[in-house]
């Protein structure tokens, strides 16, 4: 780990500040995957800004219908609130099915959507990786890339994003508010992440110096009809595969509207906008199913290790859609499986 | 009514409070004063030599005390026998900065000591070192047809025996038969404490190395080789270990590392791997195996042949034992075995729970399922008609073997007899259920060992015995064995353990402990008793007057006449009137080789698992566990059911998850961590019975233990990858089971 | 094939490390003030600098559990934070559940249970289940079984884990399926 200087901002002004006062310096809240990367060297800021502690942990209702969560309130406190459970028991049942409880109690809901994307070279500093060092090539290409992307991947980076929450929230589709430098703006969840490209070192749009304060998520929850979906290798406390994140409404066995999420299989929480217009106004079969999932991962392309998971994904999508369907996943405390 | 009877009993740990409350002092827990702290520096390539190291650069930060390496380690040792500790295998160990050589990846080229553990860190990030990278390989494949079949060298090493009968036409005149090869990747032992080393200087050039190891004699001994440090001058200790499962047999780079920067700097210094080190130490080697087996029209086998090839470093012949528990579990006339090596740009592998054991467990127990398929017949009823009643590779009888036993009450425990033999037959849940089975043995090994015992005026009793305790429960059984012998409460034992000032034990592993530990603390317990005895025989009215040893017993805090207990005195008066303050013996223990030369010594075990498979998804969930172990006696229900739960926990690992994954181009593992390697957690482990079946066997030793650290462990992964077989129809043969496998 | 690898020098010179500082602490119900730069991790400053090594660390990487610790009451991974972090928080280690002789009822039931084998993951397993008995979100084995997998055990206690967390959650009624 490098050494760097600490402070700890006391609003959302003084912390923009703060930053942008000292050359590479970096936001901290839970720190659980920050603090990770420093310890590796991949990531070495010489100025933290905590900003765990700001006023913006608070869950609220917002006057148009919908439910802000602020960027500070941790993801435990995210998944267990009331609203949350009883609205968005798809982001419930995906925070919970994320990491471990001590990190979730510790991880914010800003830092979910800022953690980096899970790459065994991005690691480990003996190995190339493009996203560490620009043009020093991508060593999972070719080498050992289980964990890696089967959608949306380029040729210099085929890294995942490990979030289990974010799945969740790109099928929800809430508004990222940040503060920088430059003012407040607000961001479609959609297009905080970004795809690989060219740019691998780039995870996200933030300008320089801005802050996530809180996700707005809109009226529609989908509470009646969703699943959340992660395959992994152990039960608990691992990574996804694939996982997959659904929200239907439905009107009788007619589904009018959804969304469909996947994690585990590309740089950025991967939204399906055509797969979700495909599932529109038609009825909930397995037929129906079947032809969503084969459109979702037509386009997939396997790096070898991970070949299986264009099959796995196909799989996994007709169950969960399956499950939505059905309407039997349930808010809860604990995530065990929905299987 | 006899309260002081501890043997078999299910007491708790006596040592359970200190490791609860955290008070319980590991090696890297020792808070010497003005202390250093040493990080190690890790080569990134697998292959070429170190060609200069930028060291002055970090050694100009403040705090940065010095950077270690090839280029300016002081004289050691020079010959190979100098850096051979009591279990190294054949050939010449890896000596930590001997050399600019770099033979395999995450090789240690430096250590960089500083005032802090995060200087030390951070300066070992800042180290510049430019390496000359040359071609390296690590794929077993590649090494096929390049097998060698080692020399020996490593203690417990047995070269397969020569087959017997005529295996090959057997085979070819068997009325089924079956031929599949089955292979596992590296694993890692992974025990959750981190490899760390406290060396205390204590002036004068005396230190005190508070070292993570399984023996401290050996790293004593490896200390004083590679060092040049006399006896009085170095102590090794290490009262509490956070695992080992095999990775602290040998001495480990962690503690050359702290006791050269120790000496050389006449500070206290401690040296603590990171978890991504921990993959540097050694592992259960990548190991491929074919099995050819035949059987008879009633069922017997007809022929077994079981070969095994597997990884080793450029510069030792790791051996263990894989093949040759195939030629004992099963009775059949014509059997081969076939044993090799081959070597790579690796670390050398290193004994890894049931190491041998565990991996030709899976083929075998494999293959005999595959085998019973093939027959047409059920697996248990296969194995109860291939039963051995004598350990065909040595012609002996078995000193106790009630492996029968096992199978009758698993399987009743289990539900066996529900079980449809088609496969994808039964559904439970929406899911395809599955039921397997396998065993396995183990041998039961008795090791000289020392133990010393004394008792104070007021009745307390302290033994000691520098072995270990790593999680087994030394502390505890042991406790019960001195209390036992000498008629004392639990509460009135100190056993004191892993500590070079103690009287020598043996290496902590290979299942011995209880055996040959035991043996000693009752040996020396007795020899105590024996003087107890003689001073109370010392009044003229002793009611013991004329009494032998073997005519008294120690009960309940009296020494009594085994045939008349009224003739007994009080054990404290004895010791108060003798005017002594304490009394003490010394005593060794060695196996009766008399005794034993007729007998082949072992347990056994069998496992029954069920499993859960989803169809489409591939996932596997272990539903039920039932583990029988005939192990002789046990000393401890409580103690003893926690290791054979932890080694059904690894069998599961094994089966389903655990693999430690090469990438072959930089020679280097890739998912060194534990977030990508797997070990089970509390959500993978399903309900688990264990079942002891008692074995009354005085051959073995005195106590008539075997010990049961490692036979748990066999049969457990087999049972799983038949159970998923008799699920899915699906057989896998390379494991781990991971889920696209099923797809 | 011969090739260099060699890093490249850090651009400007060695970044110098940040000097200590005082660092107040409530640990255990008392206050401690430690010399600490804001590199050191609270589990760092737990056991090299205030002497607790209670807390253990498997990992340092948030990969096991061992280091876990209660904050203000919530188990939380004391080596993915940094002890500048948590100036005004309440810590409680192993060491303030219980002492050998004074247990709590988890510690008590671990031992009960023989909840542990080589006891290194023991201190973190303990306090996250008093997490998980403070959280009152675990009602069934199932979910004690999901909200226990933060913690690594290599010995494979896990059977005697739940039989411990389960009898305590029991007793304080939180088990109703």
């Amino acid at each position: 780990m490098y050494p760097f200087t600490y402070s700890r901002a006391t609003d959302v002004a003084d912390a923009v500040r703060d930053k942008a006062g000292h050359d590479g310096s970096a936001y901290v809240g839970g720190g659980t995957n920050l603090i990770d990367l420093m310890k590796m060297n991949v990531e070495q800021p010489a100025h933290l800004v905590n900003v765990a502690k700001l006023p913006l942990a608070k869950i609220e209702d917002l006057p148009n219908g919908g439910l802000r969560l602020g960027a500070t309130a941790t993801n435990s406190d995210t998944a267990w609130n009331e609203q949350v459970k009883a609205r968005y028991p798809l982001l419930n049942q995906a925070i919970l099915a994320g990491a471990s409880p001590q990190l979730r109690n510790a991880a914010t809901n800003g830092g979910n959507l800022m953690q980096r994307t899970r790459c065994y070279y991005f690691y480990d500093l003996a190995t190339p990786c493009n996203k560490r060092e620009p043009g020093s090539g991508c060593s999972a290409i070719g080498g050992f890339n289980r964990i890696h992307a089967i959608l949306g991947a380029s040729e210099a980076c085929i890294a995942t994003h490990p979030s289990d929450m974010c799945v969740a929230l790109a099928a929800l589709a809430p508004t990222v508010r940040v503060s920088g430098p430059q003012g407040e703006r607000s961001i479609a969840f959609e297009d905080f992440h970004r795809l690989p490209g060219d740019h691998p070192e780039f995870d996200n749009t933030l300008a320089e110096g801005e802050l996530i304060t809180s996700l707005d998520l809109p009226e529609k929850g989908f509470a009646k009809h969703f699943a959340y979906l992660k395959l992994r290798d152990r039960h608990s406390y691992a990574f996804a595969l694939v996982s997959v994140a659904v929200g239907l409404e439905m009107d009788g066995d007619t589904i009018t509207d959804a969304r469909l999420a996947l994690g585990g299989v590309a740089h950025k929480p991967w939204r399906d906008h055509s797969a979700e217009a495909l599932l529109k106004g038609q009825h909930a079969t397995a037929e129906t199913f079947g032809r969503v999932a084969a459109h979702v991962v037509a386009n997939a392309v396997g790096q070898g290790s991970n070949d299986f998971k264009i099959e796995l994904a196909r799989r996994a999508i007709v169950r969960a859609l399956k499950q939505a369907a059905e309407g039997k996943q349930e808010a809860g405390d604990v995530y065990l499986g929905g299987q | 009514m006899t309260q002081t009877n501890h043997i078999g009993k299910a007491p708790n740990r006596v040592d359970g409070p200190l490791k609860v409350a955290g008070t319980a002092h590991y090696s890297g827990e020792f808070n010497v004063p003005h202390l250093a702290y040493g990080y190690v520096v890790s080569s990134p390539i697998a292959k070429g030599k170190v060609v200069a190291i930028h060291a002055d650069e970090v050694r100009a930060l403040p705090g940065v005390l010095e950077v270690f390496s090839h280029e300016n380690v002081p004289y050691l040792a020079w010959f190979d026998k100098s850096y051979k500790d009591q279990i190294a295998p054949g050939g010449s160990p890896f000596r930590p900065l001997h050399s600019p050589d770099i033979t395999f990846n995450q090789q240690p080229v430096a250590l960089v000591v500083a005032d802090t553990f995060e200087l030390a860190r951070y300066a070992a990030a800042l180290l510049r070192i430019d390496y000359e990278q040359e071609d390296h390989e690590t794929n077993l494949e590649t090494k096929r047809t390049e097998g060698y079949a080692p020399g020996g060298g490593k203690t417990g090493f047995q070269a397969p025996p020569p087959p017997r009968g005529n295996p090959d036409k057997a085979l070819k005149n068997a009325t089924h038969s079956i031929e599949a090869e089955y292979a596992h990747g590296a694993q890692h032992h992974n025990p959750m404490e981190l490899f760390t080393t406290t060396v205390e200087w204590r002036g004068d050039g005396k230190i005190t190395a508070y070292d993570k190891t399984q023996g401290v004699y050996n790293v004593k001994n490896y200390l004083m080789g590679v060092f040049g440090l006399g006896k009085d001058e170095v102590r090794v200790v290490n009262q509490f270990m956070g695992g080992g499962f095999g990775a602290g047999l040998r001495p480990q780079y962690s503690v050359f590392m702290a006791v050269l920067a120790t000496l050389e700097l006449k500070r206290s210094v401690r040296v603590t791997l990171t978890r991504q080190q921990m993959f540097s130490i050694g592992h259960r080697p990548n190991t491929l195996q074919l099995l050819k087996m035949g059987t008879n029209p009633d069922g017997t086998l007809a022929s077994l042949q079981h070969h095994a090839l597997h990884e080793t470093s450029q510069f030792e012949d790791y051996t263990e034992n894989i093949v040759n528990w195939s030629g004992m579990l099963y009775q059949c006339e014509n059997v081969k075995l076939g044993y090799q090596l081959a070597k790579l740009d690796i670390y050398s592998p290193q004994d890894m729970r049931a190491p041998g054991a565990a991996s030709g467990n899976v083929g075998l127990e494999v293959a005999m399922d595959e085998m019973a398929y093939a027959a047409g017949l059920d697996p248990l009823e296969f194995r109860l008609r291939n039963y051995a009643d004598r350990d065909q590779n040595v012609d002996k009888p078995f000193s106790s073997k009630k492996l029968r036993e096992c199978y009758k009450q698993a399987a009743a425990k289990f539900g066996w007899e529900t079980r449809t033999q088609k496969p994808r037959s039964m559904r439970a849940n929406g899911k395809l259920r599955g039921m397997g089975m396998g065993g396995g043995v183990w041998d039961a090994t008795q090791t000289k060992s020392a133990a010393k015992a004394l008792i104070s005026a007021d009745g307390k009793l302290t033994v000691r015995s520098a072995t270990g305790e790593n999680g087994t429960g030394t502390y505890t059984i042991m406790t019960q064995i001195a209390a036992e012998t000498l008629g004392l409460p639990l509460e009135a034992v100190t056993f004191e353990l892993g500590d070079t000032d103690q009287p020598e034990a043996p290496i902590q592993g290979g299942s011995w402990t209880a055996a040959s530990v035991g043996t000693a603390v009752k040996n020396a317990c007795d020899a105590l008793g024996e003087k107890i005895l003689k001073l109370a025989q010392k009044p003229a009215d002793s009611p013991l007057k004329d009494a032998k040893y073997d005519e008294v017993e120690f009960v309940n805090g009296q020494l009594r006449l085994r045939l008349d207990h009224d003739q007994a005195v009080v054990l404290r008066d004895v010791l108060q009137a003798s005017g002594e303050t304490q009394l003490e013996a010394d005593s060794s223990a060695l196996p009766n080789m008399l005794k034993q030369q007729g007998y082949s010594m072992h347990s056994h075990n069998v496992a029954f698992a069920e499993v859960e498979v989803d169809e489409d998804l591939g996932t596997i969930k272990v539903t039920r566990v039932v583990s029988a172990v005939a192990a002789g006696r046990i000393l401890n229900q409580k103690t003893a059911r926690s290791q054979v739960l932890g080694s059904v926990v690894w069998g599961l690992g094994m089966a389903l998850m655990e693999e430690t994954v090469m990438d072959h181009k930089f020679g280097r593992y890739v998912n060194h961590n534990f977030a990508e390697y797997h070990i089970p957690v509390n959500a993978d482990i399903p309900h688990i019975d264990v079942i002891f079946v008692h074995e009354d066997d005085d051959i073995v030793n005195p106590l008539g233990v075997k010990g049961i650290g490692e036979v748990g462990m066999l049969g457990v992964t087999a049972a799983i990858a038949n159970a998923v077989f008799h699920a899915t129809g699906k057989r896998v043969r390379d494991l781990p089971i991971m889920l696209d496998k099923l797809l | 094939m011969s090739q260099l690898l060699t890093r490249a020098p850090a651009s400007g010179g060695l970044p110098a490390p940040v000097p200590t500082g005082p660092v107040r602490l409530h640990i255990n119900g008392e206050t401690q003030t430690l010399q600490l730069a804001p590199w050191t991790s609270l589990l760092d400053a737990l056991r090299e600098y205030a002497h607790l090594t209670g807390t253990k660390k498997g990992c340092d990487h948030g990969q096991c559990g061992a280091c876990t610790v209660l904050v203000n009451g919530r188990r939380i991974n004391s080596c993915l934070t940094l002890a500048v972090m948590h100036e005004d928080d309440d810590i409680t280690t192993i060491e303030g559940l219980g002492t050998p002789d004074n247990l709590s009822p988890l510690q008590q039931a671990f031992v009960d249970h023989d909840a542990f084998q080589c006891g290194y993951c023991t201190p973190g397993q303990i306090c996250s289940a008093q997490g998980l008995l403070n959280e009152g979100r675990a009602h069934s084995e199932a979910e004690i079984k999901e909200l226990m997998s933060g913690n690594l055990c290599r010995c494979g206690a896990y059977v005697g884990i739940l039989d411990a967390v389960s009898e305590v959650a029991n007793s304080q009624g939180e088990m109703v399926k």
